[in-house]
């Protein structure tokens, strides 16, 4: 997983011991799971720890579980340019799912929630300005959770799209087609 | 033949209109500079100089308002739909498109909520080049189709141009 000093897990459990849970070693990189409102908490200790100094928010992904009660999960992969370590943490998250935001921790994360919530519909209470990132606006429904079909609403971009509601329109330049 | 004869001997030539009207369309068919996925590379090296598509007078234009063929070069997006529509609304008549590759046909490998199954939906497609991504010649043979096409429209007849067959 790097090279130099092996990753020290201490300086967190002391903290955070009785609060998060150690899911061991996966793929390479240390898995902790946290509660939810113990996110930016905990963040803001992986990354201004001078023993951790986890600097670099690597990714915010969403996970849907279902039919899995909790449904969904919010992942954050962060990195330490510093000792080279990588760690994950996962937060188990009810429906509709609600997280607080980590944008004052690191700003790259915006750009990362609003993907989890385009994708997900997670939404991060306290982020600047959540908005769809990747569907436009207007667009209804969260494509990457799994009661969304993969090839959409039929209508008339989309003949093949399964029976429902279809997508609103991204702009009315195409309402003119006859 | 007297004086009158002479003096058009070597510059009058007898043709119809619709003869002359329709190889000047089809003899400078100006694309709109404007790819949007891998086929554009493709095109890109069909409008360079080892296939060379000038010779055809095809240049490609900047703008769509100089234009008079659409190239639909790659995946359309569902987000991206409207801003290809508007290049087609912008282009004077008269106008062609030729959707290139296997996305801009029929959305190719990308049967999901997010990709336009078939430019067809939303423009009217004059050539289908296939291929994921058709070869610099297959992009040519596209072009000599619409040239036949335009051959066959009786321009000053009115013949509506999307009922014109390609043989």
């Amino acid at each position: 997983m790097s090279t130099g000093v092996p990753f020290n897990c201490a300086p967190i459990m002391e903290r955070f011991g009785d609060k998060i849970d150690d899911l061991g070693v996966s793929h390479g990189v240390q898995v902790f799971a946290a509660p939810p409102e113990l996110i930016v908490d905990l963040c803001r200790f992986l990354k201004d720890d001078s023993r951790l100094a986890f600097n670099f928010l690597s990714d915010i992904c969403g996970v849907d579980h279902y039919p899995e009660m909790p449904r969904f999960e919010a992942v954050y992969h962060l990195y330490s340019l510093a000792n080279k370590w990588r760690i994950r943490i996962k937060c188990r998250l009810g429906d509709p799912p609600l997280i607080p935001s980590v944008t004052g921790v690191w700003r790259t994360a915006n750009w990362h929630e609003r993907e989890a919530w385009d994708m997900y519909g997670i939404r991060f209470t306290g982020h600047p300005d959540l908005r769809r990132i990747y569907m436009w606006e207007g667009f209804e429904g969260f494509p990457q959770r799994k009661d969304f079909p993969l090839r959409g609403y039929r209508d008339k971009l989309n003949p093949f799209g399964a029976e429902g509601p279809p997508p609103t329109e991204p702009d009315l330049a195409t309402k003119n087609i006859p | 033949m007297g004086s009158v004869g002479d003096a058009f001997r070597d510059s009058v030539l007898f043709t119809t209109a619709d003869s002359i009207i329709s190889w000047s369309r089809r003899s400078a068919l100006w694309p709109e500079t404007f790819g949007i996925a891998c086929c554009a590379i493709e095109m890109i090296a069909a409008g360079c100089a080892r296939y060379d598509l000038d010779r055809f007078g095809v240049v490609f234009r900047p703008s769509p308002r100089q234009s008079d063929v659409m190239i639909i070069a790659g995946t359309v997006t569902r987000k991206f739909a409207p801003v290809v529509r508007r290049l087609y609304d912008q282009m004077p008549e008269p106008r062609w498109v030729i959707a290139m590759g296997t996305c801009a046909i029929s959305g190719g490998v990308y049967n999901t909520y997010a990709v336009v199954q078939g430019a067809e939906t939303f423009v009217p497609v004059d050539v289908h080049v296939p291929g994921c991504p058709p070869r610099p010649e297959a992009l040519m043979h596209g072009f000599l189709l619409l040239q036949e096409k335009i051959k066959k429209t009786r321009a000053l007849a009115g013949t509506p141009l999307d009922r014109v067959g390609v043989p």
